[in-house]
């Protein structure tokens, strides 16, 4: 659907797209996810045509995006980060300029903004001016000018930046909708929206993609094994012989007590977390020892995006996700399984 | 390129800009028109565009300032830069509209040499010679503006630069006699939009004016594309 190769832009001497290639498939929601100035933005403006890359090439269904505008450009639909409305108009008379410009024809236009006004529930707001629009609002009559000429692939740069809560909600479960027809490429810094609504995950930073992927299969290959959390009573010692007897345990690494209890997070080879802790839990009970917590955790895609930006660049301190890395600096006896 | 008309059009006439740059335009063709024609009893309506002229210098400005610019400060370029339509399709389309919101206020300026033929003689091919110029030159002013307003994010900035390159257009022929030199005084002369308007409301109808004129508009709508283009080079 979209080819991207070889991509690089470059601001005089910055370089903030860097050898971009990928391929993005039909049907699925893509998350791109990336720290701020990592090149989202301006990798999004670029396939859209808004902006002219130094190297490299796009094609939309085969149209290269520079040679074949207009019918590239007829594929996408794009909300960009600051959301292009023009505030002394009403939605439905933007709308209309859209369709005008998309070239929907003439006669289908009404019906064509009476379909995504409903799609984006702006019917209450249709005819005031868009100045007097929330911002929860004004972002929807943005999702709405994108969905204008039912585009194959809608582009969506940090849709929810800014929103309160509850808009946030909405607007990701508006965007799971556009999902199940279109293609959405969903740009964000927020991990857990990514992880909320999108099956595959583009991972750029510094404008190289250093992941591109389903979220558990980076899981999978990017973090060594699945991790579990336990808290056991007793002796430290005697947790740590039952542990270091488990052969699937690759790594343990003891925490701070929690209220008298013992705290281990557990690496292990294995795929079936379940299994080992069953495995855990028999072995604990066998012993004697009280087990109060077992907790298989699942790998989040923070974890994944820490994991991948922060080995790009260990020196690089950038605020953010990077707060919540500490726990792991704190490993005492790492040890490998017999 | 009908598109970006239609919205322009209804843009110029949401807000004021349309209807003032119409107002200012027929209000100074009516002290005019009350200064030459009424109280000093003179039939040629070419003198009072002689007397409006100076008009452009302010109401160019009013028109041209938002018609890039704001649309860089609003983040709406995107949009634009984001449809399927070429860059000079958004250039030609913005320019036509202007011309019609010109051309309105014109229509009804068309009517005076009729309205005093009523009531006298008019020498008409003189009066209507001369609006005729006058929409080139107005044309040929507003293509300045526009590309002045496809440099900058602020219409104030905007605005400012217009008005002073109109005033230099306007004296730039007083100013260049100042200079004792006659090939500069000369070259000057030739350029100036306004000094080629003056064989016009002399009762000369001068076709190369108008070809001057129509290069300078297609030249400044030419650099218009490129200016819009090189945004999407640089970001």
């Amino acid at each position: 659907m979209i080819t991207v190769e070889h991509l690089s832009k470059r601001y005089g001497d910055v370089l903030a797209v860097d050898d971009l290639s990928f391929t993005i498939e039909d049907g699925h929601i893509y998350g791109f996810l990336g720290p701020n100035g990592a090149g989202k933005s301006t990798t999004l403006n670029i396939i859209t045509g808004c902006l002219a890359a130094t190297s490299g090439e796009i094609k939309i269904d085969g149209h290269d995006i520079y040679e074949e505008e207009r019918e590239a450009k007829r594929l996408i639909g794009y909300l960009p980060e600051i959301p292009p409305l023009y505030i002394d108009q009403t939605p439905r008379e933007y709308l209309k300029f859209v369709a005008e410009a998309k070239g929907v024809k003439k006669a289908d236009i009404e019906a064509e903004i009476d379909r995504v006004i409903e799609e984006t529930h702006i019917t209450e707001m249709q005819n005031r001016l868009i100045k007097h629009l929330s911002k929860g609002y004004r972002q929807r009559v943005g999702i709405s000018q994108a969905l204008i000429g039912n585009p194959s692939v809608i582009i969506l740069d940090e849709p929810t930046v800014g929103l309160d809560p509850m808009q946030i909600i909405e607007i990701r479960d508006l965007i799971a909708e556009l999902g199940k027809k279109h293609t959405v490429i969903l740009s964000s810094h927020i991990l857990s929206e990514i992880q909320a609504i999108c099956e595959k995950v583009l991972i750029i930073y510094k404008g190289k993609l250093v992941a591109f992927d389903n979220i558990e299969n980076l899981g999978k290959t990017r973090l060594q094994g699945n991790q579990i959390e336990i808290l056991s009573g007793g002796d430290p010692l005697e947790t740590i012989e039952l542990l270091e007897r488990n052969t699937t345990i690759t790594c343990f690494e003891q925490k701070e007590q929690v209220d008298g209890y013992n705290s281990f997070k557990l690496t292990t080879s294995s795929s079936d977390s379940f299994e080992i802790c069953k495995e855990l839990f028999v072995a604990f009970a066998g012993k004697g020892i009280p087990l109060v917590k077992l907790n298989p955790i699942k790998t989040t895609l923070e974890d994944i995006f820490i994991e991948l930006t922060s080995a790009e660049n260990e020196e690089e301190a950038y605020g953010g996700p990077k707060a919540i890395e500490p726990a792991e600096e704190k490993v005492i006896p790492e040890q490998e399984a017999r | 390129m009908l598109a970006v008309l239609k919205h322009e059009l209804s843009l110029y006439y949401h807000s004021l800009s349309g209807y003032v740059f119409g107002a200012f335009l027929l209000a100074f063709t009516g002290i005019g028109a009350l200064i030459y024609n009424i109280n000093a009893s003179v039939a040629n309506f070419e003198y009072v565009l002689s007397f409006i002229q100076m008009v452009f210098i302010i109401i160019v400005p009013i028109l041209t300032m938002r018609i890039i610019a704001d649309e860089k400060r609003q983040r709406t370029d995107q949009l634009l830069y984001s449809l399927p339509i070429r860059t000079s399709e958004i250039v030609v389309g913005k320019f036509l509209a202007l011309l019609v919101v010109f051309i309105i206020p014109m229509l009804v300026i068309c009517l005076y040499p009729l309205i005093f033929s009523m009531y006298g003689e008019v020498y008409l091919p003189t009066s209507y010679g001369s609006i005729f110029a006058f929409v080139f030159l107005g044309l040929a002013l507003i293509s300045i503006g526009m590309y002045i307003s496809s440099l900058t994010e602020s219409q104030g900035m905007a605005a400012g630069i217009c008005v002073v390159i109109m005033l230099l257009n306007y004296f730039c022929v007083q100013i260049a006699n100042a200079i004792p030199n006659e090939t500069i005084q000369n070259i000057i002369a030739k350029i100036s939009l306004f000094q080629r308007f003056s064989l016009f409301y002399n009762g000369i109808f001068d076709l190369t004016a108008i070809v001057y004129y129509i290069s300078i508009i297609a030249f400044f709508l030419f650099l218009c594309v490129q200016s819009l283009e090189k945004r999407r080079y640089n970001g």
